[in-house]
């Protein structure tokens, strides 16, 4: 392998700021949500622990935030600085949702939460509320205009191909926006974003638990959490199902991949399995726990449905593209993405999210009203350390839709290796690789330690009314 | 394709409301070791973008955006070509980003020193560097027949280039310091407008010299537009000295207006000196891109006027409320109480 190959330097660099980008969005889109909660209790109800909940989790909230939008124009910069030639070729579809984003969800949301920030005594209290749905509805419709433009990605619609062949051109944007993948990724998504939301406020709040702490608040915080992890993950796994009968339609490779399903099967075969032993592509398996029929009703929602395998799938492509098939055979390649990461990466997406769900049905059973035994000190340090499993299961989530769609850039279309940026050179990929990761590294330790300390010292007693000066409905409280 | 046109406009206007918007702000960072005598001052200058810097920001993911949705072509011939000045200016840029939001979080004295340095360098790099691209931008760049930049980040490094880069650099610093002296009381107050008079007559002198110099080579390139190039870069200069002499005066907001001003037609000159190429070639004329061969399909460009012209206005109205919301001066004693309370 060469060092400076920029195609290779460019897909670690994408892969790289998308996952640490995506640290950052999952708590802005589910803790945005979960802060709105809050203080819409707060304004209802009046009952201040609402309130101490809001800016608790509204400090860790806007902690990350900052980091969120830095790490944005990473992702948007770097489609035109290492991906030149995709750029080229899908511009016409491709950026209009992104100009979208920009336009209607980024300014709207950027702008409403800088009001919240500082408005809490420059506004009235339900105006004040109104800014942080405001906010959150800004970041979600941002989520829904970037899953689409990536949907585009793995299932392209709404096109026709130029007639010299050198771009691709938008002719109904309303079925880019409506692509069934788009459709699907986003309620997964966003349930998913709910979840690590969930666990970090339960997180936060067993850790108070555990040092008897705030008993009340805290009680109310984790039960809040708790319910809401389980909801979310019903709406991750019912959004899942749909997404994966959108795969199998639409990139089948994908769905055989996620299994190392190497020869199409059909019914009791078509097993899937939970876990196996056998070289890295899965390609001579020892040993495998396996559920029959089960991938079978994932894939097609029948029982004796038949789903395509990786080998077949192979042949069918090469006969489609036959020029794109010598090209990849030139170097050792298909058109079947990496098994190993596809494989694993599938299953460790549904392990996080499960285990963490799992969690939140024995803590509630545990928390429950006429609990006769006090909650195990075991118990809460399960649940503090469970809070990044939903976050590590979103990205291993990423690493699979990603890498699944490999070797095309957009399926279908363009190869990943044609979509490289022709003119840059690989040393300059190789720096700038370089500085992000050090960059990012420092960063994550900083916030990371910025968070955990917010979350320890818990929530701060609230100002005394008698003692607020004459002016202070004029000047913000909360400053730098 | 006459939207294409209208677009060349639109990614204007974004990009005016990016200089003059994070323009300040990076003004106000770079104001720090000239007007932060001790941590109180950091903080009410900080304070005074507090609310703003991250919707400043936004504009230019916005226009990033449309630059790419509007033109493929030049967006993608810009973000390759120019890569190591723009990663130069994201890592600035995520530094000081983060750099207001960790600053407060410790009451070490390191730790804060630190993060104001970031925030100087994060401020300085990027106001010097913005300009040198768009002066590479207007002057022309080797570009190939396949559009492709043929150069590298010492082909940017020409003395026009330069020299555009010292201009929005003295520039973004003078409508900074006018903003501190708007926002601010006291001490601080006092410094900023004083600091402003003597930065402003430097600006004034370097940017003349970068305004002349675009007007001589549009006027030997022949531009189309070559009588509104010249009437924006007089108008810029007007109100430059403007705001000069309205800071003399003690006018903190006119200044301020002034220097805004100043921003939005510097930066219209060279959008009319660019007309109608958008990035063009010095390899071969006609490699050059233009409006026309780098734009969207009419479709595309169709859907995306739509939004511009109804989001566009919501979007100025509602920032211009946050601007309205957050309209009084931080004051010296406020912040001192916010600092005792804190503890």
């Amino acid at each position: 392998m060469d060092l400076l190959d920029p195609l290779i330097l460019a897909r670690w660099q994408f892969g790289l700021t998308t996952l640490y980008h995506f640290l950052f969005v999952p708590l802005t889109l589910g803790m945005g949500l979960v802060v709105a909660i809050f203080q819409s209790a707060w304004v209802r109800t009046g009952n201040t622990t609402w309130l101490q909940l809001t800016r608790l989790f509204g400090k860790i909230f806007l902690i990350n935030f900052a980091m969120g939008v830095v790490t944005g124009i990473v992702q948007e910069f770097q489609f035109g600085m290492n991906w030149s030639a995709y750029s080229r070729f899908v511009g016409d579809i491709f950026g209009a949702p992104l100009a979208f984003e920009g336009l209607l969800a980024f300014f709207f949301e950027a702008t409403f939460i800088g009001l919240w920030i500082f408005g809490w005594d420059r506004l009235s209290k339900r105006v004040h509320l109104a800014t942080i749905w405001m906010a959150w509805i800004g970041a979600t419709l941002s989520a829904y205009f970037i899953l689409a433009a990536n949907a585009f990605m793995q299932n392209p619609v709404g096109y026709t191909m130029a007639e010299d062949g050198h771009r691709a051109e938008l002719t109904d944007f309303w079925a880019v926006l409506t692509n069934k993948v788009a459709l699907a990724t986003f309620p997964h998504t966003m349930f998913a974003s709910l979840m690590f939301a969930a666990a970090v406020v339960i997180a936060v709040a067993a850790w108070h638990l555990a040092r008897h702490q705030h008993l009340d608040m805290m009680r109310s915080a984790l039960r809040f959490g708790m319910w809401t992890m389980l909801i979310a993950f019903a709406g991750v796994a019912l959004a899942g199902d749909q997404l994966g009968l959108a795969m199998v339609e639409t990139q089948p490779m994908k769905m055989a991949a996620a299994e190392a399903l190497y020869n199409t099967a059909t019914g009791a075969n078509a097993s899937f399995s939970i876990f196996s032993l056998g070289t890295p592509d899965g390609s001579s398996e020892i040993w495998s726990l396996r559920v029959p029929y089960l991938l079978s009703f994932l894939s097609t929602h029948s029982l004796d449905g038949t789903v395509e395998g990786i080998n077949d799938l192979n042949a069918l492509y090469a006969q489609r593209w036959p020029e794109l098939a010598q090209q990849l055979a030139a170097r050792g390649d298909n058109f079947a993405p990496t098994i190993w990461v596809t494989y694993w990466s599938f299953r460790w997406m549904m392990g996080f999210g499960g285990l963490a769900a799992l969690v939140s049905v024995v803590g509630l059973w545990l928390t429950r009203k006429n609990a006769k035994r006090a909650v195990p000190q075991w118990a809460w340090r399960i649940a503090i350390w469970s809070a990044p499993l939903p976050l590590l299961g979103s990205l291993v989530g990423w690493v699979f839709t990603e890498m699944g769609r490999q070797p095309w850039i957009v399926f279908g279309l363009m190869l990943t290796e044609d979509g490289v940026s022709p003119s840059v050179p690989g040393w300059n990929v190789l720096i700038s690789l370089i500085a992000f990761t050090a960059i990012y590294a420092v960063l994550a330790v900083v916030e990371f330690g910025l968070i955990l300390k917010t979350a320890k010292k818990g929530p701060e007693p609230l100002p005394d009314p008698e003692t607020a000066s004459e002016d202070a409905a004029n000047v913000p409280t909360t400053v730098y | 394709m006459d939207l294409a046109y209208l677009w060349f406009f639109i990614v204007g206007v974004l990009f005016v409301g990016y200089f003059v918007l994070d323009g300040f702000d990076f003004g106000v960072g770079m104001s720090l070791p000239f007007l932060g005598k001790d941590d109180v001052s950091r903080r009410q200058i900080i304070n005074t973008i507090g609310p703003v810097w991250d919707l400043n920001e936004t504009w230019v993911i916005v226009a990033g955006a449309c630059l790419f949705a509007a033109f493929p072509e030049w967006y993608a011939t810009l973000f390759s070509g120019f890569y190591l000045a723009l990663l130069l200016i994201l890592l600035a840029l995520i530094a000081r980003g983060v750099s207001f939001e960790y600053r407060h979080q410790r009451d070490s004295l390191r730790w804060k020193k630190g993060f104001d340095t970031l925030i100087v360098v994060g401020s300085a790099l990027p106001a010097f560097l913005w300009g040198v691209a768009v002066a590479n931008i207007v002057h022309g760049v080797p570009i190939d027949a396949n559009h492709e930049f043929t150069g590298s980040l010492l082909t940017l490094l020409n003395p026009y280039g330069l020299l555009g880069g010292l201009t929005t650099l003295l520039l973004f610093f003078t409508h900074g310091v006018y903003f501190v002296a708007l926002k601010t009381d006291g001490q601080v107050r006092q410094d900023a407008r004083r600091l402003a008079t003597r930065s402003g007559i430097l600006t004034v002198v370097v940017a003349a010299a970068f305004l002349i110099w675009t007007v001589v080579n549009a006027a030997s390139g022949s531009a189309p537009a070559l009588a509104l190039v010249i009437a924006c870069a007089a108008l810029a200069a007007v109100l430059l000295i403007g705001s000069v002499v309205a800071n003399l005066a003690g006018r903190e907001g006119w200044a301020f207006g002034f220097g805004a001003g100043t921003v939005v037609f510097a930066v219209l000159t060279l959008w009319l000196a660019l007309f109608p190429n958008v990035m063009p070639s010095t390899t071969d004329p006609a490699f050059s891109l233009t409006i026309e061969n780098a734009s969207s399909t009419d479709y595309t460009l169709t859907i995306m006027s739509w939004a511009a012209l109804i989001f566009l206005p919501l979007v100025l109205l509602y920032q211009g409320w946050t601007y309205w919301i957050f309209r009084k001066r931080v004051s010296r004693s406020r912040i001192e109480q916010a600092a005792a309370q804190a503890h």
